[in-house]
């Protein structure tokens, strides 16, 4: 059964937003759902510190054993900050999506867009949980 | 979503309670990995045993006075050269020489199974009967109630002999021996599609649990999905069938010539043809390769480019546990069908450079 932490926001395309201490810093990563269903994660491509990103631009790519998919910015904003520990260790999404396996952090743009994103019950009935 | 036509193995419950991811695959619905994933199921096999369910593959028995004969007609390797008790892999070819399909013949005293992929069951079938004419031989489709595990990896002779009278110890590479594999009737043969060491079990379909229950456990084998079946079997450079060998490739061009036996005094299907390459040459080669571009994956369907020309498409490809990096097969044209030559594929809109190496990609741990 896939967790689906109720303090955090979702996309429809299965990542999610923690907002975190920084006012409009937030971290992304995609959902335990997400890791489960691409399998083994053999590699992630991330972009550069400073690139910005509207809402649902393509930031980067996840290469899984079976699969390829794109990661989609939930929400416009810069990158900040990258998980450079998954260069080395790319199975940190499988293992703990929520916490190490962390993507990007941005800084937002738009603190409206929020709206726009699922909580964690429309989440879990998006994936049919 | 799995359609309501698939088909199911005996063993569907179990796979469904042991976590495991189901998809369809050669119109039966079966586990791609379980619980513990792909990676964790190819290190399984690669350095302790694991334990597959193959049940989907297709069985074909034909017996009778002339069954022998028909084989050779009918496959290009040579069946004649087998003793009782020797398994062959050899391929059922169009008129074209192409593959209509690769397999595995069994020699037994009193009959011959060949053994064929799942999702060419209902072609192969159909190709087996028009080509009976006048043979005397009674042929019989067994797929659906026979029964297939493969324990593969260095640690499956340890996990059956317990578990068995048999000697499991004295069956050489490519070949079976008949007996009972924990109370269950089954033959033993010392195949696989992994590059290590390992065992097929052929039992009745209505026996497969128990053979599992038998067999797969903690300190026993791990449950192996298809999954892992495919990344260890492209490591091993074993060509898949609709991936790699289809029904517009040879046998000498997909490097498998060791398995034509042109002089073998059978005309079978296909022979014509293959004699006919044999003497102009193949055109194109099958290779392996990796890709040199850092984090990029070269995944089946991706154009292969020679000088900006496109020359065939990735057949097979992935990032493999054991290699941990990026590699496939293609076909290259045979001036470049060698160690080192370089070309390009195209990654999602993006020309990464890939280089042609040696196969297989991990060395065959196979019992000689």
């Amino acid at each position: 059964m896939a967790r689906i932490p109720d303090d955090l926001l979702y996309s429809e395309e299965h990542e999610y937003v923690r907002r975190s201490d920084a006012e409009n810093v937030v971290v992304v990563g995609i959902t335990d759902y997400a890791q489960g269903e691409l399998g083994d994660v053999v590699y992630v491509d991330l972009p550069k510190v400073g690139t910005a990103y509207g809402r649902m631009d393509v930031f980067g790519t996840i290469e899984a054993v079976k699969a390829v998919s794109e990661l989609f910015a939930p929400i416009s904003g810069a990158v900040i900050e990258v998980n450079t520990a998954l260069d080395k260790d790319p199975a940190l999404v499988n293992r703990d999506p929520y916490g190490e396996g962390w993507m990007i952090k941005l800084r937002i743009k738009n603190p409206g867009e929020f709206d726009q994103l699922l909580g964690s019950e429309e989440y879990e009935k998006h994936i049919g949980a | 979503m799995v359609a309501a036509t698939m088909k199911r193995t005996p063993l569907h419950a179990i796979h469904a309670r042991l976590g495991a991811k189901l998809v369809p695959f050669g119109g039966y619905e079966m586990p791609v990995s379980y619980a513990a994933g792909i990676t964790a199921e190819h290190r399984a096999v690669r350095e302790a045993v694991g334990v597959f369910d193959v049940s989907h593959m297709g069985e074909f028995e034909v017996t009778g006075p002339d069954r022998n004969a028909f084989v050779q007609r009918i496959t290009c390797n040579d069946v004649g050269a087998l003793r009782p008790g020797q398994a062959q892999y050899t391929a059922l070819l169009t008129e074209r020489g192409t593959f209509l399909d690769d397999c595995v013949v069994y020699r037994f005293d009193d009959r011959v199974m060949i053994v064929v992929n799942a999702a060419n069951i209902a072609k192969d079938w159909e190709h087996v009967v028009a080509h009976k004419r006048g043979a005397n031989v009674r042929l019989k489709n067994v797929s659906d109630e026979t029964g297939l595990l493969a324990v593969q990896g260095p640690g499956a002779e340890a996990l059956i002999a317990p578990l068995t009278s048999l000697g499991v110890a004295m069956i050489p590479y490519y070949q079976f021996a008949p007996g009972k594999v924990a109370e269950v009737e089954c033959f033993l043969s010392r195949t696989g599609y992994t590059g290590e060491d390992g065992f097929e079990l052929y039992c009745r379909g209505a026996d497969l649990e128990r053979l599992w229950d038998a067999l797969v456990g903690p300190g026993r084998g791990a449950p192996c999905g298809l999954g892992a079946r495919d990344t260890l079997r492209l490591e091993a450079g074993y060509p898949l069938y609709g991936s790699d060998i289809d029904d517009t490739v040879t046998p000498f061009e997909a490097g498998l010539g060791w398995i034509v036996k042109l002089e073998k005094g059978a005309d079978f299907v296909g022979l014509a043809a293959l004699k006919r390459q044999r003497l102009e040459g193949v055109e194109r080669r099958l290779v392996g390769f990796r890709v040199r571009e850092p984090k990029s994956v070269a995944r089946p369907g991706y154009g292969v480019y020679l000088d900006g020309r496109q020359v065939d498409v990735v057949r097979s490809g992935t990032v493999t546990p054991t290699v941990n990096s990026a590699i496939g097969m293609t076909y290259v044209p045979r001036s470049l069908a060698h160690t080192g030559a370089s070309f390009e594929i195209d990654v999602r809109g993006k020309r990464v450079a890939a280089e042609v190496v040696k196969l297989p990609f991990v060395p065959h741990r196979t019992r000689r």
